[in-house]
């Protein structure tokens, strides 16, 4: 994996911290160009991982990069499922099985839709979830993801009910369907990664929230830089920067003093920021 | 809501999952193969068969009564969802058995455990800002935006309806806030794209005669990523903002800094006001409330939110409907649009030659 990723949280309106900000960034990329454009600076500034939700906008995004293949010859995308928003709104409409059945994929592949059909009758979650996995992954068709990433509604979701088969149901769907390595972002990690060694998923991508005010680190901070020291998965640190409480440099000291931390994701929306935080982890990692 | 719970009460180092019973038999056989728990779809029976301290009630509305009169009278603390039933008188009766039998009570009101929302309550109760004169509490969401619902929430005998689903959050956190008002007047409930139920509602709620809040309901816009609930509380010495994640202070003068705040603006945000809880999904409050009431079964504390809180918030929207299905007394646009007609003659104002004229 890339030391640096670009994540997305900007372009979709979430920021954890401020509600108002959120909304400034909401309507400042409501154009998928305004998007692009940042994408664009971070690759000029060496930034050419983008960790991204399966939001529909990224269509957009995809179908650039699929146009641009010689432009960005070596850009790659990590690919994070589902867009929780998306299923809580249509369960609260539809009720739990209309909503499943409402993503399952509508492909006139006849194959597709009797194979909905039945997985979703005989309970086969596995076939199930093979499906949705499908339906998310379509709009990156054609373009690099070498990790996939089950996202933390999700991820955490299951951990809390005791349901960790799931996890070996993404992990196998991804290796074999998209040759990818699995990822599970969580907020739970020191929970979350003994219950995936448990299932045979050794040293797992995992990516969490890592910063220096330990920041939704759940249970504690300190659970976490044991975690760290163990070196027992490959670590993303996200919300390095605490969605904007600390200053980076201060915020990437803290981060970058860590080996065992592979790679950290931040996400940005000008280009002097984006300069600024590549250049001070470059700085950091190397000292 | 329910599977969120389940989750969160099965993390929980202080408590045993013991079973589980839904309606959906599809999803108790999911539940039953992959996570191993016993599954029931007869409330009864489970509580008959299996030895339990606790119950955590996330049903659709107009199960509430029941299931927890029936858990109550077997002893049992019980956790309900929000809104506790759908009739205040219910909910007091419920309130009063659980406190005569020294049960422990509790409703999932989250917000009451958000830490921005806390922070303010510490710093209203300190009238930092003086007495308060106004309120303006707004929630805000993208739940129905097409006619056609298959749910209960789309059903007013089901509970369904933002008065029942969204309003009461904001009803709640304003009760916790500042106290339940006197009276509601002005109520306007509205569907926007529903067709049994109200998507929208707004009314004036008074709390003393130099003291009233607007509220603001509306679950139908979807310019808002998810449901987002902001209060405004005007006093005699200035202002504080509050949504989920922020808190913004305008005062006007504040003499001792020691609290770290100072005259004109503050800005304190989540990252800094809230503890971390020992597993998160969705948002510390979820966890947070359902510690609190394990921590409370422990200790004998009564909740933050209970029973009788609830019944309060279900009063109010009570007194809500009530309101809004009143006849109107409106002051009617007057259609000659001569602003004149609605003044007295004694105090029509003289024109300026009128006034000249009596002088000289």
């Amino acid at each position: 994996m890339d030391r640096v990723l670009f994540g997305d949280n900007q372009f979709f309106g979430v920021n954890h911290m401020s509600e108002e900000k959120a909304r400034a960034q909401s309507m400042r990329f409501q154009d998928g160009k305004a998007i692009i454009e940042v994408l664009d600076d971070a690759y000029a500034e060496g930034v050419k991982t983008f960790m991204c939700t399966t939001h529909e906008r990224m269509t957009e995004i995809c179908d650039y990069f699929r146009a641009n293949k010689d432009k960005f010859p070596d850009y790659v995308f990590y690919p994070c499922m589902p867009y929780a928003h998306k299923y809580a709104n249509a369960a609260a409409e539809l009720g739990m099985l209309g909503a499943v059945r409402s993503f399952l994929p509508e492909e006139n592949k006849l194959g597709a839709l009797l194979k909905g059909g039945i997985s979703l009758a005989r309970q086969d979650v596995e076939g199930l979830a093979r499906l949705l996995i499908d339906a998310e992954m379509k709009m990156f068709a054609g373009l690099n993801t070498p990790v996939i990433f089950l996202q933390n509604v999700a991820t955490d979701f299951l951990l809390g009910l005791g349901f960790d088969e799931a996890f070996k149901m993404f992990a196998d769907c991804v290796r074999e369907r998209y040759q990818a390595e699995p990822g599970f972002i969580t907020m739970n990690a020191p929970l979350l990664v003994p219950r995936l060694e448990k299932l045979g998923i050794s040293n797992p991508i995992v990516c969490a929230n890592i910063n220096k005010v330990g920041f939704r680190m759940c249970p504690s901070i300190q659970a976490y830089e044991e975690l760290i020291a163990q070196g027992r998965c490959r670590l993303v640190a996200m919300s390095v920067l605490a969605s904007g409480a600390l200053a980076p440099r201060q915020a990437l000291e803290y981060v970058c003093q860590f080996q065992n931390i592979e790679s950290i994701v931040f996400g940005a929306s000008s280009r002097r920021n984006i300069a600024q935080t590549k250049q001070l982890i470059d700085e950091l990692t190397r000292s | 809501m329910g599977l969120s719970h389940q989750g969160i009460v099965n993390a929980h180092p202080g408590i045993a999952l013991k079973a589980v019973c839904d309606s959906s038999t599809y999803v108790l056989d999911v539940l039953s193969k992959y996570t191993g728990v016993t599954t029931y779809a007869d409330y009864k029976k489970m509580l008959a068969e299996v030895p339990l301290d606790c119950l955590f009630v996330a049903t659709p509305s107009k199960y509430h009564a029941e299931i927890v009169a029936a858990a109550l009278e077997r002893g049992l603390h019980v956790f309900c969802e929000k809104p506790f039933g759908l009739d205040p008188a219910t909910g007091y009766r419920l309130a009063e058995m659980a406190e005569r039998k020294g049960l422990v009570n509790q409703v999932g009101y989250h917000y009451r455990f958000v830490a921005a929302f806390n922070e303010a309550k510490r710093l209203l109760d300190q009238k930092l800002i003086g007495d308060l004169h106004h309120v303006r509490v707004e929630a805000y969401g993208p739940v129905v935006l097409r006619p056609k619902g298959s749910t209960w929430r789309a059903q007013k005998s089901e509970g369904g309806g933002a008065l029942f689903d969204y309003a009461c959050h904001a009803i709640d956190l304003t009760n916790y806030l500042i106290g339940v008002p006197k009276s509601v007047s002005g109520t306007v409930l509205n569907s926007v794209f529903s067709n049994d139920v109200d998507d929208e509602i707004y009314s004036t709620l008074q709390y003393s005669d130099k003291c009233f809040a607007q509220l603001a309901t509306n679950w139908s816009d979807d310019s808002y990523r998810k449901m987002s609930v902001r209060l405004n509380f005007w006093g005699s010495n200035g202002r504080i903002n509050v949504d989920r994640q922020e808190i913004q202070i305008y005062l006007r003068s504040h003499e001792d800094t020691s609290d770290g705040l100072t005259k004109g603006w503050n800005v304190r945000y989540t990252t800094e006001l809230t503890r971390p809880v020992w597993f998160y999904v969705r948002g510390e409050e979820y966890s947070a409330q359902i510690d609190h009431f394990v921590q409370c079964i422990s200790t004998g504390a009564t909740p933050t939110s209970t029973f009788r809180t609830a019944s309060d918030t279900v009063l109010v929207a009570a007194m809500l409907r009530q309101d809004a299905g009143k006849s109107r007394t409106a002051v009617q646009l007057n259609p000659a649009g001569d602003a004149n007609a609605l003044q007295p003659p004694a105090s029509r104002p003289r024109s300026f030659m009128r006034s000249l004229l009596d002088h000289l």
